[in-house]
């Protein structure tokens, strides 16, 4: 593709991002220093890859969850939210409990889709330990299998307050 | 007076940088089809990461506390040196091309002991790539720059701004563009960004920049990204002023002054968003590439000084 064709497309596209819905409300309180701007570092830890699919289409252009401040980091230090997918296997509670430990306090782990939950397809297996819960602290918990984009955004907006 | 000139100065690029990054960061997202953060994202985050308490990996010593520290000084006194809003400079600050050049270094270096000092594979490898880069842009810098100071005869940056806003003729001439056009390109690489480094990556394997921070956290991340933001603003201030030297002010009067921020602001904002613009029709190239394209910026500086020479 050329680069006209480019500029072509960029001016037929115009704005994807579809607009937003009224905030949530909710009774859980962000921690005060996260208002406005959270960097997020998704751990997955035992998903059928699901819930990626619907992270990536939150972050996407089309719900687009930058606009309410949250951004996608490549580091758990980087980070004041971890998102985690997946029904914990034995084999992920310690890399899980170490990514948490290396994000910087105040931090929020917010626990997406039912498998994270604790139910879903795959609770009760045979290598899943049980709910992300079990192994660390939970602020936040996004349900669904997968869970809706918007439902995504919805909880990284009540952490950014945006 | 003067001091307090240059603590203007410094003040007015402070409050630019995240404003620049926020400009540049929003009309990406607009082009690409999405809403945005806003311009003043990268305020909130640098906010943020300074209240947050940095977390310090096993076996990390006091350099993943110094050396972001070091960079934002570093930063903050090339800040101070480059005629970014006027020319008159204190008798004691060198605002000597090699000067700036050394004091841009430090902060090169103190962020490559940083991605050593986190002892991870990708720190290291981050750092031994950052110091590649390094090695092929600062000759080009100083190679470019020295062809601008040819005509003048002092490689004192204010004597050189000041002669192209006594004749802006030179500005379009043979020499000037050559050496614009490479110090252009070094300015990209050196702040990290497309097609030599990509800021907005999650792939460690092509990471530069993003590869040394990995493992900062906290505060010290915060001083790390302010300290790479005022570089670009160092850098791309310098370039904008040399390839466009009106509204520079000539005295150290207020009306001179504030006409001064003003025109910067502008200037800085406009390259901004033209570097923005360009990087959404960019890829990274490949890593062993990037030697190819800094040695073509390096041939277009030494024509220029060639050219300084033939042509007058």
């Amino acid at each position: 593709m050329s680069a006209l064709d480019l500029v072509r497309v960029i001016r037929r596209a115009g704005r994807i991002t579809e607009p937003a819905s009224a905030a949530t409300e909710s009774d859980f309180t962000p921690p005060p220093a996260l208002a406005g701007s959270a960097q997020v570092r998704h751990v997955d830890c035992g998903s059928c890859n699901g819930c990626e699919i619907e992270l990536a289409g939150a972050f996407g252009p089309v719900y687009d969850a930058e606009r309410f401040g949250a951004r996608l980091v490549a580091s758990p230090r980087h980070a004041d939210v971890l998102a985690v997918t997946g029904a914990p296997t034995c084999n992920l509670a310690e890399p899980l409990r170490r990514s948490v430990d290396a994000a910087p306090q105040p931090r929020v782990v917010i626990a997406i889709g039912d498998c994270a939950a604790g139910v879903g397809a795959f609770a009760q297996g045979y290598a899943v330990v049980g709910a992300v819960s079990d192994i660390v602290p939970v602020d936040l918990v996004v349900p669904g299998c997968p869970p809706p984009p918007d439902a995504i955004v919805a909880a990284l907006r009540q952490v950014t307050g945006r | 007076m003067t001091a307090l000139a240059l603590a203007w100065q410094v003040l007015v690029a402070v409050a630019l940088t995240p404003l620049l990054i926020g400009v540049m960061r929003q009309l990406r997202a607009r082009l690409e089809g999405r809403a945005g953060a806003g311009v003043g994202q990268p305020w909130r985050d640098a906010r943020k990461l300074l209240a947050k308490e940095p977390l310090a990996a096993d076996g990390a010593g006091p350099l993943m506390a110094a050396a972001p520290l070091v960079l934002v000084v570093s930063s903050l006194v090339s800040v101070a040196l480059v005629p970014l809003l006027g020319i008159a400079t204190l008798a004691w600050v060198p605002d000597d091309l090699f000067v700036v050049v050394s004091v841009l270094l430090v902060g090169t270096v103190a962020l490559a002991l940083l991605g050593l000092e986190s002892g991870t594979a990708f720190g290291g490898m981050g750092s031994s790539r950052h110091m590649m880069i390094a090695a092929l842009v600062e000759p080009t810098v100083l190679v470019a720059v020295y062809a601008l100071s040819v005509p003048v005869g002092t490689t004192a940056l204010s004597a050189i701004l000041q002669a192209r806003m006594t004749d802006p003729a030179t500005v379009v001439s043979p020499v000037s563009l050559l050496a614009l056009v490479a110090l252009t390109i070094v300015v990209l690489a050196e702040t990290g960004r497309l097609p030599v480094d990509n800021p907005a990556t999650h792939l460690e394997l092509t990471m530069v920049h993003e590869a040394m921070v990995l493992e900062s956290s906290g505060r010290d991340l915060g001083w790390l990204e302010l300290g790479s933001w005022l570089r670009l603003t160092a850098l791309l201030g310098l370039v904008v002023n040399l390839a466009l030297p009106w509204g520079v002010a000539a005295d150290l009067g207020v009306i001179a002054t504030l006409v001064a921020t003003v025109a910067f602001a502008a200037k800085l904002f406009l390259a901004g968003a033209i570097i923005a613009a360009a990087e959404v029709f960019l890829a990274k190239v490949r890593l062993f590439r990037v030697p190819e394209l800094l040695a073509g910026s390096f041939v277009l500086a030494f024509l220029s000084v060639t050219a300084s020479y033939l042509i007058v």
